[in-house]
């Protein structure tokens, strides 16, 4: 066994590792250093300038606006989401009236729904965003379209992603829209394998549906929520938050700074305004802020591992 | 679990009978209530099932609908039904709109990816799982930790790493970086999956003289076929749809994937007025996700969830 056992992982490791060191490490090593610089990126050339980029995002509104809005993205989806699936999965794995034979079973059509609420999950974010950019449109767009034929009518039609009060909620609209089938299908999965008779047991014992949720199905499914709670938070926080704001919102991050998030921050300061330094030091922040989200969840999540 | 009315211990005898009869009425009319306050339940939760159902069609159906409209109707009625398919629109984005060439792009790049992905991913995860060496432990970690970095930070740098090298706007360049983000979902999940491998088989095969790199690719990669199954459709999905990537990476036009030439075809199309065309566009790319979701159901979800599950 062992001949040729240290050349063959040898050969084995190189090529992943090298693609991981170079494409995905080095970079992340790299922009912590270069938050220290007055690195512009347009030239080779650059100096060490020490916490100079700290102090000048301390002082930047525009971070803090992406900052609060990133925590908030981070704070309110996961809860959203994960409230609605848990509901959505509970009515159609436990919430069906009672028939004959069995005790507990789901609603009926329960596997339509399961069906069509993944349907998002598969779409890209990319399509997604710009199909909502156009149902939001005040003119002709979906949404107007059903208010109108609803009876509502001229100035009082909402103008969506041209209100700064408004857009940032079209944003958790659709990150929202996007998700909660996933996990739907998700805590299906989980669901089914808490045992009948724990359900049959609490019913024998008079418990209604709302006690039976929050007493047996959501203990019992505790883990599988913390990680999604983490998956969300993540997601909040990157590739798919950037990918709406960028697409949907106006300017992208507008009106008036209304719906700009950390990661599409880092993108315009280095893409846009020619200061890669800076944005490096912005991407230290959203590190800062993912990891911290990270642990938190993970120590407030902490519960007794339950057994069954 | 606690039961609710258990009677509180240490009542005499004599007690019992007598609330046990008092107990009977009260509890008929409490079962009764409940029942009421089920169908109010019923009502609100069947509601919100059906409700969510259409807030997840509708705007599909709308999409599909205003991909055959004319401009004029579109603005005059959002809701109305095509008089007529006008499928000009689709040919209109298929060739005008540069759609056939993003989805070309996207196939080579999507194509390369993944079956780097598979291969690199699998090589490094086998290893992982089945050898003892120093560095083991923090090499796998190394690639699990990169799931919760937030990849916007690297994005910075890597942009004028790439620059340096000459991969910025290729093809292969932009291959390789799928290839190197989507290790580190992948060798945590086949590194989990390679564990749950029986080692006798390999061993038979080393025993009958065959190398370690053709046990590999011999014996224990086709016993790796579901988990390769799951992880590939992931990572399908997760490159056919990435978006954050080829913005920052792959800028220019003309090799532009399917997401990238969407958006550049919404900004345009968006001030010109022509909403079908871009429809048309929009419609086309999801049909051949959708398509596979419907048709592998099953394996989508699975692979989809399986990673979330471990």
């Amino acid at each position: 066994m062992q001949h040729g056992k240290y050349r063959f992982i040898l050969g084995f490791l190189a090529i992943p590792l090298a693609l991981y060191a170079v494409f995905v490490i080095w970079p992340f090593v790299q922009s912590i250093y270069y938050s220290f610089t007055d690195w512009t990126g347009l030239s080779p050339d650059f100096q060490m300038v020490g916490f100079d980029n700290y102090t000048k995002m301390f002082e930047d509104d525009i971070f803090w606006k992406s900052l609060w809005h990133s925590v908030l993205l981070a704070l309110l989806l996961p809860l959203v989401t994960l409230g609605l699936a848990l509901f959505f999965a509970f009515m159609i794995n436990v919430g069906g009236r009672r028939r004959r034979g069995a005790a507990i079973q789901g609603v009926r059509g329960s596997g339509f729904y399961k069906i069509a609420y993944f349907v998002p999950q598969v779409l890209s974010i990319a399509i997604v965003a710009i199909l909502f950019q156009f149902a939001f449109d005040p003119a002709q767009g979906m949404i107007n379209g059903l208010l109108r034929s609803a009876g509502v009518e001229g100035d009082s039609l909402p103008n969506w992603l041209g209100d700064p009060q408004l857009a940032l909620w079209c944003i958790v609209a659709v990150l929202v829209w996007c998700t909660v089938g996933f996990f739907v299908v998700l805590f299906s999965a989980g669901m089914a394998s808490i045992p009948r008779d724990f359900y049959e047991a609490a019913l024998l014992d008079g418990a209604s549906r709302i006690t039976t949720f929050f007493r047996i199905t959501l203990p019992l499914l505790w883990d599988t929520v913390q990680s999604g709670w983490v998956y969300m938070g993540i997601l909040a926080l990157g590739a798919e938050a950037f990918a709406v704001v960028h697409i949907m919102s106006v300017g992208p991050g507008g009106p008036d700074y209304a719906t700009t998030v950390l990661p599409l921050y880092v993108y315009q300061a280095a893409f846009r305004d020619g200061q890669a330094a800076y944005a490096t030091t912005i991407g230290v922040a959203l590190l800062v802020v993912t990891l911290a989200f990270a642990a938190v969840v993970m120590r407030v999540g902490r519960r007794e591992r339950l057994e069954f | 679990m606690k039961t609710t009315d258990t009677p509180p211990a240490g009542l005499g005898k004599t007690g019992l009978p007598a609330q046990r009869t008092t107990g009977v009425p009260g509890g008929a009319a409490k079962a009764k209530e409940s029942k009421s306050e089920g169908t109010v339940l019923n009502v609100f939760s069947h509601g919100m099932l059906i409700l969510w159902a259409f807030m997840v069609v509708l705007p599909l159906v709308w999409a599909v609908m205003t991909s055959f409209k004319t401009d004029a109707d579109i603005f005059n009625s959002p809701w109305a039904l095509p008089d007529t398919l006008h499928f000009e629109n689709w040919s209109r984005a298929w060739s005008q709109a540069h759609m056939s060439d993003y989805f070309l792009n996207t196939i080579v790049v999507v194509g390369g990816s993944l079956a780097g992905t598979l291969l690199f991913g699998s090589m490094a995860a086998y290893v992982l799982a089945r050898f003892d060496f120093p560095g083991n432990r923090f090499i796998y970690y190394l690639f699990v930790g990169g799931m919760s970095f937030p990849v916007m930070l690297a994005l910075v740098p890597l942009f004028y790493v790439l620059d340096n090298t000459g991969l910025l706007n290729t093809i292969h360049g932009l291959i390789l970086v799928y290839i190197a983000y989507s290790l580190p979902f992948t060798v945590f999940f086949l590194t989990a999956f390679f564990r749950t491998l029986p080692t006798s088989i390999a061993e038979a095969a080393m025993i009958d003289g065959a190398s370690h790199t053709r046990t590999f690719f011999q014996v224990m990669l086709p016993m790796a076929k579901p988990g390769l199954i799951s992880v590939g459709i992931f990572n399908f999905l997760g490159q056919w749809n990435q978006y954050m990537l080829p913005t920052v990476l792959n800028t220019d036009p003309d090799k532009r994937v399917l997401s990238q030439g969407l958006v550049e075809l919404a900004t345009s199309q968006g001030y010109k007025g022509d909403w079908s065309g871009l429809f048309a566009g929009l419609v086309m790319a999801m049909l051949p996700v959708l398509a596979a979701y419907i048709v592998f159901q099953r394996q989508v979800v699975a692979g989809l969830t399986a990673g979330a599950l471990k």
